[in-house]
């Protein structure tokens, strides 16, 4: 059983940054909707503020790590220019059921050579590779201000909702990221 | 807002003593955020615009095989933190009106996040 490096990274990019990013995600969220007057002693607000620091930090640190191993270390591989020869553009994906050594990810979508998989790249891709890069920018901020503000946000349901809002749309960029990146390493993997 | 007006409307924060805090800092992170997905928005859709553009984009990827993508997101990423860093010091304990800043923030990070969606930007290729 092994990996190889490509594989690895992969796996660090989407899989475990992305799970990082998704149990901070749940863990802030329900900290910012359950910060509100009444629900919670003044001593447990400490202990919940705590928590609500390190999730909101720990998702911005995952976005940002995800995203910069994307772009600079995965992406790379995806869009490798491997199978032109001569004026034939795909000519190394001929046949192919799959991305290989004369056909990378992105080439071998945009040939079609095996189904209708242009979509993939031109919607799929483009859309992941571009506002995937909102989600680190909107939970940086949301993070700094439920830091600056702290318990305060308790006292101030529509700054709190704000935040909620900055932090749902950071995850929602994510969502777009994550789900494509998932399908489209099923249908051209990185090999 | 006071610490006064704080603790009226959750009287848990009495305990805490918690120290007023200006909305000015928490005004600019809103708005600048905002603005780093406007120019994420806005640098996808001018790289298929303009070519001369797209090659300078292109340049920032220091040999990596990333593209225009590099360019892109770097200058949208500079642009972020230099709006942030500007608006923080202006902004610098003075009370805003935070509401109106988000609204402002919020409309243009719908209009970048638009922007970066590939029916939209492909148009102008």
């Amino acid at each position: 059983m092994e990996l190889s490096s490509r594989e690895a990274w992969t796996v660090i990019h989407g899989l475990v940054l992305g799970t990082l990013f998704l149990l901070a995600f749940a863990g802030g969220l329900a900290g910012l909707w359950s910060l509100r007057p009444g629900l919670i002693t003044t001593a447990g607000i400490q202990e919940r503020m705590k928590r609500l620091y390190w999730g909101t930090w720990v998702m911005a640190g995952a976005a940002w790590a995800t995203v910069i191993t994307g772009t600079w270390i995965v992406y790379p591989w995806y869009r490798a220019a491997l199978s032109e020869v001569g004026d034939d553009r795909y000519a190394g994906c001929a046949g192919a059921i799959l991305p290989n050594a004369t056909c990378s990810p992105r080439e071998f979508l945009l040939s079609d050579v095996s189904g209708q998989t242009e979509t993939w790249h031109s919607l799929g891709m483009e859309w992941k590779e571009h506002v995937g890069w909102a989600a680190p920018i909107l939970a940086t901020a949301a993070a700094f201000l439920v830091t600056y503000y702290g318990p305060r946000l308790m006292a101030r349901p529509w700054l709190r909702t704000a935040v909620i809002v900055m932090f749902v749309a950071a995850f929602s960029a994510a969502v777009v990221g994550g789900a494509f990146g998932a399908f489209l390493n099923k249908v051209a993997p990185i090999v | 807002m006071t610490n006064i007006q704080d603790e009226r409307t959750a009287p848990e924060l009495q305990g805490l003593n918690l120290p007023a805090k200006p909305d000015g800092p928490g005004a600019a992170a809103m708005l600048a955020a905002g603005i780093g997905v406007f120019a994420l928005g806005l640098m996808t859709t001018l790289n298929e615009v303009s070519e001369g553009l797209h090659d300078f984009l292109q340049s920032l990827e220091m040999g990596q095989g990333v593209g225009p993508l590099a360019g892109k997101t770097i200058i949208a990423v500079i642009v972020w933190l230099v709006a942030w860093l500007i608006l923080a010091a202006i902004w610098r304990g003075k009370e805003m009106n935070i509401k109106r800043v988000f609204w402002i923030g919020l409309v243009l990070g719908v209009l970048g996040g638009v922007l970066t969606f590939p029916p939209v930007f492909l148009a102008f290729a």
